[in-house]
């Protein structure tokens, strides 16, 4: 009836799982105990759950990169703080099968349900508004991309409390993720949760490829595009051009566990070093889809804050579609010491250097845009300038490392852990965090408090460089990575160190949740009225913020590369229009939602081998498609009286402030 | 979205026959390379070589039928995505064999 699923899955032994559990249980018995309470539960239905408007997508998407983020960052602080204890043989507090576990899901839940939900939430929130778009060419599509990311999530959180997760690291290698070595379901988990949230991402690369190539304002070519849309654009074609290789390498995974094929065991055939040729062939482009958006961010929030056009434009372009070609040659270098050779090594290797040139054909675009320009020195400019230093650092180390003899020696060890911690926190959490900010105002209407952020943001730069650069040191010292205990003392000083730089971060990561609770609470005194607080150069700063549901009552017509700022500089940016047309907009649908619960099901059922749970549920999946397929009742028309009663009181504003 | 409306009804998007005939073309061409390996008619070289030209050739059939990628007449963002694909599935498979070709060299599987 419940295939291997028994009263024995749940760790009721393991003291730390069991209170994280029961403090997980408080918190979301109050937030339920709140919503009713407040009598929310019609308004979430109706303008959140159910919701196609790609700003709400987004806002609920970064909702659940922060949630992970923190989950992800107290598996964090346990390895750093087991390492800091676990010196001389010592045993520390995490046996070695819960210490697995934890640096797998750090590693999963970090790329896959942080910074993937992060990127695609600020690309929901500002892509359509950058070319003038209604929402995005799919807005049901859209919303079914979200439902199933949540679906990966939840699967991914349910493993705490229902089962193990895998211990297998962060991709699940075979021979030791096969049924022989990792018989339990915590490889299962991690199967089905990427399997359900990555289908969900490929649809969201479809849809904003489509939206970005087909729905930009008229005028707008390609190269008159916000920097941001083209990092976004690259990063869909990448979405679009990989994720399908994963989909496909761990269905083969699959298969070898579940029905005894053998595309990675030695037996019959099979090679396990296919699966890791393979996972990278995804895993490399997959950094880039990650990095490519906080380029864009930064290269709008430089241009806006030194209050000057970016530098170099065409060149940034064009760095940025070299880096998406050659980020498809590079993922070799992920298993120099596989024992490929040396024409094999030493055509990656040079690869892997050559792309070093593009990206640092960028860094001199922020760098000369800042020249001479009137820097403000803003919380996202802080993570800017925070970036800048430590991305190059970071790249460097990664040049280093593209040499395949010193990654003979530097492989699997904590010097690589330094390296990719470095570009990914000092590229891509700190583009996020920069974009978040940036961008908040026009989602909520109001600014968030200035001082917090800067706290934050040096804590973060701070944390980040105590925590981390022990580790480059202890690579050299010879520690390999995902140790649980070691007997060298000489480990132990800078270990020590990195603890308390990990604790640096958490001061960083309670300043940005103080920021909101504080922003929120003090949300009158930083009321955007104008809808351009930054005075900001495109089209997402010439609406009313927070942005209406239709976000331009007339769609604009592009004339120059920083749109708005054109308009500006030629007073017509707030010219009141003759009059205004009923629009066009999609009705709000419940089946991207029941479809993601349903996956969440589906999954959780192949997981415990719950076979009829499996049937119904596809069944279910099947059924709601269908009928959302036959549901011509999907669109309606904004009329233009109410467009322009919406309207005028932002027009009310403007002439009160003047 | 006014646009995703507008085009459903505007544009054609191939007929029920051509549809139906990529799709009875698709099954042939899976059928024949499962029925070779299913009943061992051939020798092991014979089988792969025809699975992969099958392969192949199924991918031109679908790009047809089902992407209408060959009307030529769709915008140039169609042809580039077109020829970037070609060049992705390119770099992974050569890429793929080679390295592959080289690990089992070097780690001397089936000696």
């Amino acid at each position: 009836m419940f295939g291997k699923l028994t009263i024995e899955a749940v760790p009721y032994h393991e003291p730390i799982v069991m209170v994280v559990l029961g403090v997980a249980a408080l918190l979301g018995l109050a937030v339920v105990a709140a919503i009713t309470y407040f009598k929310k539960w019609g308004y979430l239905w109706r303008e959140w759950i159910t919701s196609v408007d790609h700003k709400r997508l987004g806002v609920m998407y970064i909702v659940i990169a922060i949630v992970m983020l923190i989950r992800g960052f107290s598996d964090a602080i346990m390895m750093r703080s087991q390492q800091a204890i676990a010196s001389g043989g010592a045993e520390g507090y995490l046996p070695p099968e819960h210490y697995d576990q934890i640096f797998t899901a750090h590693g999963v839940i970090m790329i896959f349900f942080m910074a993937m939900p992060f990127m695609v939430g600020l690309m929901n929130i500002a892509v359509p508004l950058q070319i003038g778009a209604r929402d995005v060419a799919f807005p049901y599509l859209n919303s079914l991309s979200f439902w199933l990311t949540t679906a990966g999530v939840i699967l991914v959180n349910v493993s705490l409390g229902v089962g193990e997760f895998a211990a297998t690291g962060w991709l699940a290698y075979p021979p030791l993720s096969d049924i022989q070595y990792s018989p339990g379901v915590g490889v299962d988990y991690w199967i089905w949760s990427l399997q359900i949230s990555g289908i969900g991402t490929l649809l969201t690369g479809v849809n904003f490829f489509v939206t970005i190539l087909k729905m930009r304002a008229p005028g707008m070519s390609l190269m008159k595009m916000p920097m941001f849309t083209w990092t976004a654009l690259c990063t869909n074609v990448l979405i679009i051009a990989a994720f399908p290789i994963l989909t496909v390498t761990i269905a083969l995974l699959t298969l070898d566990r579940y029905i005894g094929t053998h595309f990675f065991t030695n037996d019959m055939g099979g090679n396990q070093m296919m699966y890791v040729n393979l996972i990278w062939a995804w895993g490399h482009p997959e950094v880039y889809i990650l990095v490519l958006p906080a380029f864009g961010i930064f290269a709008e929030v430089v241009a806006t804050y030194c209050k000057k056009r970016l530098f170099g434009y065409t060149s940034m372009v064009y760095a940025t579609v070299a880096i998406t070609v050659l980020s498809f040659i590079v993922w070799l270098h992920h298993f120099f010491t596989m024992g490929a050779g040396a024409n094999v090594n030493a055509f990656f290797g040079i690869a892997t250097m050559i792309i070093a040139i593009p990206t640092g054909v960028k860094i001199f675009n922020w760098l000369f845009t800042m020249y001479e320009g009137r820097v403000q020195f803003t919380v996202p400019m802080a993570w800017t300038l925070g970036f800048l230093i430590t991305f190059t650092i970071g790249g460097m180390t990664g040049v280093l490392l593209a040499v395949p003899g010193a990654d003979y020696v530097l492989h699997n060890s904590l010097f690589l852990i330094a390296h990719f911690h470095n570009v990914i926190i000092g590229g891509v959490v700190f583009g996020y965090l920069a974009g978040f900010t940036y961008w908040f105002p026009k989602v909520f209407g109001f600014k968030l408090d200035e001082k917090l952020g800067k706290a934050s943001a040096w804590c973060w730069i701070v944390g980040f460089f105590t925590a981390f650069m022990p580790l480059y040191a202890l690579g050299f010292m010879g520690m390999t990575r995902r140790l649980n205990s070691y007997d060298n003392p000489d480990w132990h000083f800078p270990l020590i160190v990195a603890a308390i730089g990990a604790g640096i971060i958490a001061c960083g990561i309670a300043c940005q949740l103080l920021q909101l609770f504080v922003s929120i609470k003090n949300r009158h005194q930083n009321i955007d009225e104008t809808g351009d607080p930054w005075g900001g150069r495109t089209l997402e700063w010439s609406i009313p913020s927070p942005a209406p549901f239709y976000n331009f009552a007339h769609i604009p017509v592009v004339e120059e590369r920083d749109a708005f700022w054109h308009m500006k500089e030629n007073g017509v940016s707030e010219q009141k229009p003759a009059e205004y047309q009923d629009i066009h907009m999609p009705k709000n649908t419940s089946a991207g939602f029941f479809i993601g619960i349903i996956a969440a099901v589906f999954g959780f059922a192949l997981i415990w081998h719950i076979w009829w749970l499996a049937i119904v549920s596809a069944v279910g999946i099947f059924v709601t498609m269908v009928m959302r397929t036959f549901n011509d009742d999907i669109d309606y028309y904004v009329p233009a009286a109410e467009v322009e009663r919406i309207e005028s009181q932002r027009y009310q504003k403007l002439s009160n402030q003047a | 979205m006014s646009n995703q409306h507008q085009s459903q009804e505007s544009h054609d998007h191939g007929s029920v026959k051509s549809y139906t005939t990529g799709l009875i073309i698709s099954i042939i061409l899976t059928v024949i390379p499962f029925g070779l390996v299913m009943t061992g008619a051939l020798s092991t070289t014979a089988t792969l070589a025809i699975i992969l030209i099958m392969a192949v050739v199924q991918i031109v059939v679908q790009v047809v039928y089902f992407l209408h990628l060959s009307e030529g007449s769709g915008p140039r963002w169609n042809m580039i995505s077109l020829w970037f694909t070609i060049l992705i599935v390119g770099i992974v498979v050569v890429g793929s064999v080679w390295i592959m070709f080289h690990l089992n060299h070097n780690l001397m599987v089936g000696m």
